[in-house]
């Protein structure tokens, strides 16, 4: 997938005038944090099984060499094999090979971030492979030749009419509004391929070192179609996702549908090991788990070692105040929102984007939300520390930033030009209390009127009530 | 060597090279000891509760539940259930229980055995358990019970022993290690009512990929 995180601010601009997007962008803010505030209700214990994962998660990340090695060993011992790619090539050329090893001609293939963030599918159709996506929104996004905007909602940014649109050029049956038609007629094309297809590639959303088993979680049923019908199943998923028993996946299993679409449970978790067994009417021949690196142990030992207990459920992108006002293309690459902002500047460099941890309010409600507490608002910092440190951050910001810090050292000093900037800005906005235009202001101005300040500065608030005695 | 390098690089971040034995320690112990975690108290039930906390999580889901007696009541119930829905056959997972019972109140109803096939209607398969902190039923891959029967076919039936309902997800894998021992299946199956998709404007549809109705004979 092209890099196009660098032009941030251009998208971000296009994407706040999008009629389409913005109108598709209403499904996110009122459809997710609703649903997940309500699942979170009927579960009392949520916070502190979220504070159990967290800590289980430490707890994994400080063994993974000996988790992974377990890991391993029981997949051999299932009958499949292991591959640990260390970069995003090794895993296209891994997967590749063996797909050409088993003979393929079409793959279909279930929901997967990590194939998307390998850029799998032009790497197999370059070779005469063709990949076909399963997943409903993946389908979608394959036809129109697009990409997700969301880690599990991927088609998120579009709405009916395109949807539509897509299936009457593509399915050449007559257009039809109704999503229930629609979907319909995804289930008959896709049936076809399924039966057809030589290799299966899905993701997991956990690696189970007691079993050797890999875990995907589904609504569709998509993943099990794929997986169960050709004689291949490569599953593609990354180091960081392995959990030493069935209890402590559970754990996880328990936070991560309620965090993403709020459901009490998803409808499929399936759990797989190695190759049908003697007897077995049905499943894979072969059973290839495919271990992609991509600078994830990288992140171990230093402070984004925290981010790799992210399960990738989307709250933060749900609950994100930017993310629900641009979407996710706008972030240039695979992993939008909060989650995307830490884990990009990681996988493809801070240079191209440094804009990203930059874009946000830190109002902290992805950290609120995040089933194992990972502290994003502060991961965003480290990256914009790490971008200040690098001469990376634009020489006006840099200036400005150099000026603030002259009078924060110095409080009398910042003070008396609060109290005089309180005062200026205030008659500055006259009698509306509104300010039209800001003096080294217009990036902001331009877009809305900046409020006044409404009464005194800070300071002087609180020393008079530490005055009047009204300090608890 | 992607292998090593991978394994040097999580070493090197971790600031040592081999663990300690005290650290492989800490990893068998745990692995050893498959202890549940934080276990919700919703699921500690037992006996009738149990069984109607099953029932409404698996309804809220949108599966249907059939409440019979014995298993020799399933033939006639499936039946007449395929008979409402205009559905004149039926696939059954290969199972000597299944089998051994009374097929001749099914007249009409067209009978195989064995794999599904892209374009069946309805299948029929035996749970090996029900966990009722979510209405979930766990199903896995064996000889008699191939995995093709839960996604092909458009209407998914099954047969669940109320003796086979815990309350808990920990519990069922504690029931599977007992039941599997060694022999560890290909697949696990935990479903949850019908596929549903929602990829289209954030409204649910039902019947995705895989079957549009769940239903569920619930024997003793």
């Amino acid at each position: 997938m092209q890099i196009r995180s660098p032009e941030f601010k251009q998208n971000a601009r296009i994407a706040l005038t999008d009629v389409g997007l913005q109108k598709a962008l209403g499904n996110v803010k009122t459809g997710f944090p609703d649903k997940r505030a309500k699942a979170v209700a009927r579960m009392p214990e949520f916070d502190a099984l979220r504070d159990q994962a967290r800590d289980l998660k430490n707890h994994i990340l400080q063994h993974l060499d000996l988790y992974l090695e377990i890991f391993e060993a029981n997949v051999i011992k299932q009958g499949g094999q292991v591959h640990w790619c260390r970069t995003a090539e090794d895993a296209r050329q891994t997967i590749l090979r063996l797909c050409q090893e088993a003979g393929a001609k079409t793959v279909t293939k279930g929901k997967s971030m990590v194939s998307e963030e390998i850029n799998l599918n032009a790497h197999l159709e370059a070779h005469g492979i063709q990949p076909v996506e399963t997943d409903l929104g993946e389908y979608i996004l394959q036809l129109r030749g697009d990409h997700p905007s969301h880690i599990i909602a991927p088609a998120i940014h579009l709405n009916l009419e395109d949807v539509s649109e897509t299936f009457h050029q593509h399915h050449h049956k007559p257009k039809s509004m109704d999503a229930a038609v629609l979907m319909q007629e995804a289930r008959e094309t896709l049936r076809e391929k399924f039966v057809v297809a030589d290799v299966g590639i899905t993701g997991a959303n956990f690696l189970v070192a007691e079993t050797g088993s890999t875990l995907i979680v589904t609504n569709e049923g998509n993943g099990d179609l794929t997986q169960t019908l050709p004689k291949t199943h490569i599953v593609v998923s990354s180091i960081e996702k392995v959990v030493p028993t069935l209890e402590d996946m559970s754990l996880f299993l328990r936070l991560l549908a309620r965090s993403a679409t709020g459901q009490e449970f998803t409808v499929y978790n399936t759990l797989s090991s190695g190759t049908k067994r003697l007897g077995d009417q049905d499943g894979p021949e072969a059973f290839h788990v495919v271990l992609v690196d991509n600078g994830r142990s990288d992140m171990l030992g230093g402070e984004l070692q925290e981010m790799l207990r992210c399960i990738r459920c989307a709250a933060c992108m749900n609950h994100c105040p930017v993310y629900g006002a641009i979407g996710g293309h706008a972030y240039g690459w695979v992993y939008p929102g909060p989650m995307g902002s830490v884990l990009t500047p990681q996988m493809i460099g801070i240079e191209q984007a440094a804009l990203l941890p930059n874009a946000s309010t830190f109002c902290g409600k992805c950290e609120e939300v995040c089933p194992v507490r990972i502290p994003l608002p502060k991961l965003m910092r480290h990256w914009r520390k790490n971008e200040f440190e690098r001469h990376l951050t634009p020489q006006a910001a840099r200036w400005g930033l150099g000026i603030w810090a002259f009078f924060a050292k110095r409080p009398s000093l910042y003070r008396l030009l609060s109290r005089i900037s309180n005062l200026s800005l205030r008659s500055l906005a006259g009698k509306k209390q509104r300010i039209e235009k800001l003096p080294f202001g217009q990036a902001w101005t331009q877009m809305r009127d900046m409020p006044a300040p409404s009464g005194k500065t800070f300071m002087q608030q609180w020393q008079a009530r530490n005055k009047t005695g009204h300090n608890s | 060597m992607s292998r090593a390098d991978i394994f040097a690089s999580i070493q090197r971040g971790l600031g040592r090279r081999q663990a300690s034995a005290a650290e492989r320690a800490a990893v068998e112990q745990r692995l050893n000891a498959k202890a549940p975690n934080l276990i919700p108290a919703r699921g500690q039930l037992s006996g009738e509760a149990l069984q109607q906390l099953f029932i409404s999580m698996a309804q809220e889901a949108s599966a249907e539940i059939i409440e019979l007696t014995r298993i020799q009541e399933v033939p006639q119930a499936a039946a007449l259930w395929l008979q409402e829905k205009g559905i004149e056959e039926l696939v059954l997972a290969s199972d000597p229980e299944l089998q051994a019972l009374d097929w001749s109140s099914t007249q009409g109803v067209l009978r195989r055995e064995g794999v599904a096939q892209a374009g069946d209607l309805a299948s029929l398969t035996l749970a090996f358990a029900g966990i009722a902190e979510t209405g979930t039923l766990m199903l896995y891959s064996h000889p008699d019970s191939p995995t093709s029967l839960n996604f092909l076919p458009d209407n998914h039936l099954l047969i669940l022993r109320r003796v086979d309902l815990v309350g808990v997800y920990e519990e069922a894998w504690n029931k599977l290690r007992t039941q599997v021992g060694e022999n560890w299946p290909r697949t696990v199956n935990m479903i949850t009512g019908p596929s549903r998709s929602a990829d289209i404007e954030q409204k649910l549809q039902m019947g995705a990929h895989g079957p549009r109705r769940l239903v569920i004979f619930l024997i003793d």
